[in-house]
């Protein structure tokens, strides 16, 4: 078994292609697709990783991370932020909350696939 | 000068306060006094060391002297020096400075405050774009499909031996998210396009023209019984044309548009155009009329049964679009130069040449066009005066279905916006792909 990575992400195509080239690199792979309960499913499933977008429906990322880094068990959780803004303010702002990692929108898969090893090695 | 005139008024007000005589402050000065009576009386302008000068020996502040206009741009000098702390300390005072060079202190100051003028606009337009919600949540939606494609399209390029199933399965998405990127790419387009409308974007008496004839889709049943007494009640209801030249405009414009009815009356047109199609030399032929007039008569008929969408793209010598009416799937540029292979472009090379050409511009789409382009003199004939060409494009949207009877000419927008490769007529690299 691979280690786990959440992908809490709400446009389904994204999710989909991100899910496929996560499981061939190995990894067990969770979904979610909105921001109202994420935190509690990332407690729930516990996962080695988290891919995070930042507009989501009901929560933003940022606010689900703020949640996550005040938790005990999820504070030192590996986090890698996606979003669609690439200002250096967006930037700031998700290193000053804690993401582990901030990557902007569109991205080749190698990158991500690159960035989650960086976090997580296998 | 009214900086000057206030000043010297200034120097005289405070000698005489203090009972000192013209003579007494010049020489104090380093002046004769012949010429500080000039200065006194406005008619040589001061600044620098000399203001220095006077107001140390009257004892007041450069300032109080050189107050009003002047103390102004004194201060947007200093406000300009302040704003660039990386530049190397200046010595100088900005009163020194604008006494040795009023010119250049004057033009610093124009400058200084158009950068701030423009600085502002930048922080507005930035504003919008930060915070507009529905800007944000459409540029989101973009880039989250472009995102989508992207990542699809890597899966299906880098994995060579991808089962069937799944391999259907995202060709199905990247085209279901091509299509959805082409629909919000377009609803973007759309609303930029009409903020820029609402947002004070009629900024030229061309434009208000422009506004005024789409409002009315370019026809004024009105006017088609030649009365002229109708054209000031149309300018009157008219409240896109806000200035003295876009009324003008869109008097003389109605005024013509009297005339070609006069000479090409509306059902009769009508008529000629089902009977034998939409080609203006057909028009021109029947009612004696030039080609550019029987298509600006074309361009003005109502929507009716067997008439075609017809629209109607003008340009003058230098080739700059003088008229605009678009038409469904054939774009015209609302800023910048056109595609250099429309034929309206052709024509201007070919005075009194009609040019017919089947176009196209999205050969994806099914969407083809019929233009017809000649160019004329705008100007009478006049012995030693070399007349001036207009020329004028009648697109005609042809029938679904008689596409494939001619081989459709692609043509782009203008090359920022063309995906068109290799295209000879290209000024300068797309946006939507490389096109050099």
């Amino acid at each position: 078994m691979g280690k786990h990575v959440l992908v809490i992400e709400d446009e389904p195509n994204i999710i989909e292609a991100i899910s496929f080239i996560l499981s061939r690199d190995g990894w067990t792979v969770a979904t979610h697709s909105n921001g109202h309960d994420a935190v509690d499913v990332v407690r729930d499933k516990s996962p080695d990783l988290v891919i995070l977008d930042v507009m989501l429906p009901g929560k933003s990322g940022y606010d689900i991370l703020t949640e996550l880094r005040e938790g005990e068990a999820t504070r030192d959780l590996p986090v890698l932020m996606l979003t669609a803004r690439g200002q250096s303010k967006d930037r700031d702002l998700a290193e000053r909350i804690g993401a582990s990692r901030f990557m902007t929108k569109p991205f080749s898969n190698a990158e991500v696939l690159e960035a989650l090893r960086e976090l997580v090695p296998q | 000068m009214p900086q000057g005139q206030l000043t010297g008024t200034r120097i005289r007000e405070r000698r005489i306060m203090q009972g000192m005589r013209q003579a007494e402050l010049a020489q104090k000065a380093g002046i004769s006094a012949s010429y500080l009576n000039l200065i006194e009386h406005n008619r040589r302008r001061i600044g620098g060391k000399l203001l220095l000068s006077l107001a140390e020996v009257l004892g007041v502040e450069p300032s109080i002297l050189s107050e009003g206009a002047e103390a102004a741009m004194l201060a947007t000098l200093g406000e300009a020096r302040a704003a660039d702390p990386s530049t190397a300390p200046v010595e100088e005072t900005p009163e020194a400075f604008a006494g040795r060079y009023p010119g250049w202190a004057e033009l610093l100051t124009r400058r200084h405050r158009r950068v701030l003028e423009l600085e502002r606009t930048v922080e507005t337009l930035t504003d919008r774009l930060t915070h507009d919600p529905y800007l944000a949540a459409a540029l989101h939606e973009v880039i989250s499909t472009v995102t989508a494609i992207r990542s699809t399209a890597g899966i299906l390029a880098d994995t060579p031996e991808l089962e069937p199933e799944w391999r259907d399965r995202f060709h199905r998405n990247v085209n279901e998210d091509a299509a959805r990127l082409a629909e919000s790419a377009q609803a973007l387009v759309s609303y930029l396009d009409e903020g820029a409308e609402e947002q004070g974007g009629l900024a030229s008496p061309q434009e208000e023209l422009e506004a005024f004839l789409k409002d009315a889709n370019y026809h004024f049943a009105q006017l088609e019984n030649g009365k002229r007494s109708e054209v000031e009640t149309i300018l009157q209801g008219a409240d896109v044309l806000q200035s003295v030249a876009g009324r003008g405009f869109a008097r003389s414009y109605l005024e013509r548009y009297i005339e070609d009815g006069r000479d090409m009356p509306l059902d009769q047109v009508l008529a000629c155009v089902r009977e034998y199609g939409p080609d203006p030399s057909s028009v021109a032929q029947i009612f004696g009329v030039s080609l550019s007039r029987a298509m600006r008569r074309m361009a003005e008929l109502p929507a009716a049964d067997g008439i075609p969408a017809i629209g109607l793209v003008s340009c003058d010598a230098s080739g700059t679009l003088i008229f605009r009416k678009a038409i469904e799937g054939f774009a015209l540029p609302r800023f910048g130069a056109a595609c250099p292979k429309w034929p309206l472009f052709q024509a201007l090379s070919r005075p009194m040449v009609p040019i017919r050409q089947v176009v196209e511009q999205d050969p994806r789409g099914e969407a083809a066009f019929v233009a017809y382009a000649i160019s004329e003199p705008a100007t009478p004939p006049r012995f030693g005066e070399d007349p001036l060409f207009h020329a004028h494009m009648l697109i005609v949207s042809q029938a679904p279905g008689a596409r494939r009877a001619e081989r459709a000419v692609p043509l782009g927008v203008s090359c920022r916006i063309c995906p068109l490769q290799d295209c000879a007529g290209r000024r300068e690299p797309s946006i939507l792909t490389d096109g050099f």
